[in-house]
């Protein structure tokens, strides 16, 4: 380290470094007060942090501070703070009926706000944002109901699913007809035809075999779907004379799905949102239309 | 001025510069970063945290490689909304078998710390393939090739492997037949389900693609996706035993 001669400059009579560039030189200027009383403030703080808030590693523990903080249980508080303050009027909810609620604007109120909330979040990626559907993901807007469109029959299909892994799942799945070789390929295109045609009102291949399309209907089919197609809610046997089918109402669309069927499967929700969220769900689905 | 002169010896000296760097480093890191690995208070005691399948891992492997991590964070966060929307906020203890951890920090999309279970598997399928057919505003990019791509289980097993070296507690029979449980968990009515669920008793396994006839990478994404944040049983967490 080179030692150099104290230089005062004499326009500002600040001493230098003595690092020069090419006759340019560095003054030594004192840093600024503010900074430097802010700097010695932030030390003052981080010992009285120290003593307040969790802060120091010990050797099995850490010191957790006198203020007690835990950010966990924060949001504890808070989330048992927002709990209750909705615990009132969601009891009313779970106690009262379709007529009650619907009469009730307090109650209406709560069960739309909360149920359209939950649905943005949890139904509108597979139903749309506006419970339209997508194909093989239900209209919830319409009076096509698979499941039943009743308040109750819409409680359970949310709370519980459909073909879940939930134990009180809605579960009804149709033969794959074709793939497990039940009916042969003539046979699935002169029911297909016959679904089309006399059900679904849909335009049927020309020459095809509505005759035994109709025999083969009533064979296999009719025993879930009905002998006038109506389908059984219980079952989950969709109603073939409604307008919107799941995988498609063309005659191509209804081989594949007697061929080998699509099955969707809707998550159980009442262990993932609670209850009163699933009713004010069931509410507000109800509510978009298609409700009876 | 004092200070300066007793600083002079650093701002002269880059080698004693360096030396004074690593110094006040290692204070920081060993006073911020080494407790967490001995306070027994950094990961929750929880139930029913277990290994990846060989299946999940291999879906993991494909989430990092095609950097889902950027755009989706797998970390909720402890925040009242977050609860409400997301569910229980996520535990150091769900992430201690993740090399490396996918907590990201970036919500283009949302947050997947909890999305197992939440859509169907169909679902999935459907959105990987083309977001928009059921998402009509989603940004996120379609994965079709997923589908089509046989997923590559030749080095599972050294995938197993090299965890276990990093201490999961993967056990010998789980290493030896990696390949074996991950077929078996795609394609239960063909591979070994008995050994596969005797390995990862409880475990779900199933066509996730929906085609039981290959294993693909969408079989190995799904799997993943439909086990994530499903593992705790909340019901038996003692929140109050794991304050922060």
């Amino acid at each position: 380290m080179a030692e150099h001669k104290k230089e005062i400059d004499k326009l500002s009579g600040v001493e230098t470094t003595g690092h020069e560039w090419d006759g340019l030189k560095e003054l030594n200027n004192p840093l600024p007060k503010w900074w430097l009383y802010l700097f010695y403030a932030t030390i003052v703080w981080s010992v009285g942090y120290w003593v307040l808030m969790p802060s120091w590693p010990l050797v099995s523990d850490y010191t957790s501070g006198l203020l007690g903080h835990s950010q966990r249980a924060n949001v504890h508080r808070e989330f048992e703070a927002a709990m209750s303050e909705r615990a009132e009027t969601g009891n009313q909810l779970m106690e009262a009926s379709l007529e009650e609620i619907r009469s009730t604007p307090e109650l209406l109120e709560f069960a739309l706000a909360s149920g359209g909330a939950a649905f943005a979040d949890n139904c509108a990626p597979c139903h749309g944002t506006g419970a339209t559907g997508f194909e093989g993901y239900p209209n919830l807007q319409d009076d096509v109901w698979i499941w039943g469109g009743s308040m109750d029959d819409i409680l359970q299909t949310i709370s519980y699913g459909v073909r879940s892994e939930h134990p009180d799942t809605r579960f009804g799945e149709m033969l794959a007809f074709g793939r497990d070789e039940i009916l042969n390929d003539d046979e699935i295109s002169a029911v297909a035809n016959y679904v089309a045609a006399e059900l679904a009102g849909t335009e049927p291949e020309d020459g095809a075999d509505l005759d035994t399309g109709a025999t083969v209907y009533m064979d296999n089919c009719a025993a879930c779907h009905g002998d006038e197609g109506l389908g059984s809610k219980e079952l989950g046997a969709p109603n073939l004379t409604a307008p919107n089918y799941l995988y498609g109402n063309t005659v191509e669309a209804i081989e594949a799905q007697v061929n080998n069927p699509r099955h969707g499967v809707m998550p159980p929700w009442i262990d993932r949102l609670g209850e009163t969220t699933v009713k004010s769900l069931a509410v507000y689905v109800h509510s978009l239309g298609g409700g009876q | 001025m004092s200070a300066w002169k007793k600083h002079e010896i650093f701002e002269k000296n880059s080698l004693i510069l360096t030396i004074g760097i690593v110094v006040m480093i290692s204070i920081g890191g060993l006073v911020e970063i080494v407790p967490l690995y001995y306070l027994k208070s950094t990961i929750e005691e929880t139930e029913g945290m277990r290994p990846y399948t060989p299946l999940e891992l291999a879906g993991r492997n494909i989430y990092v490689r095609e950097g889902c991590y950027t755009c989706h964070s797998q970390q909720i966060r402890p925040l009242r909304d977050e609860l409400e929307r997301y569910g229980p906020y996520s535990l150091a203890a769900e992430s201690m078998y993740d090399r490396p951890f996918q907590w990201g920090s970036k919500r283009t999309g949302p947050d997947l710390a909890r999305v197992g279970g939440k859509y169907s598997d169909e679902w999935h399928r459907d959105h990987l393939i083309n977001p928009r057919s059921v998402s009509p505003t989603s940004v996120m990019p379609g994965y079709p090739f997923l589908a089509e791509n046989k997923l590559d289980t030749r080095d599972i097993r050294e995938h197993l492997e090299l965890n276990a070296v990093y201490g999961v507690p993967y056990t010998e029979e789980q290493i030896q037949y990696a390949r074996a449980d991950l077929v078996a968990q795609a394609n239960p009515d063909r591979g070994d389900i008995d050994g596969f669920e005797e390995r990862y008793p409880g475990v779900a396994a199933r066509a996730f693609d929906g085609d039981p006839s290959d294993v693909t990478e969408m079989d190995a994404l799904v799997a993943y996706l439909q086990m994530l944040g499903t593992l705790v049983d909340f019901e038996l967490y003692d929140n109050n035993a794991n304050l922060r």
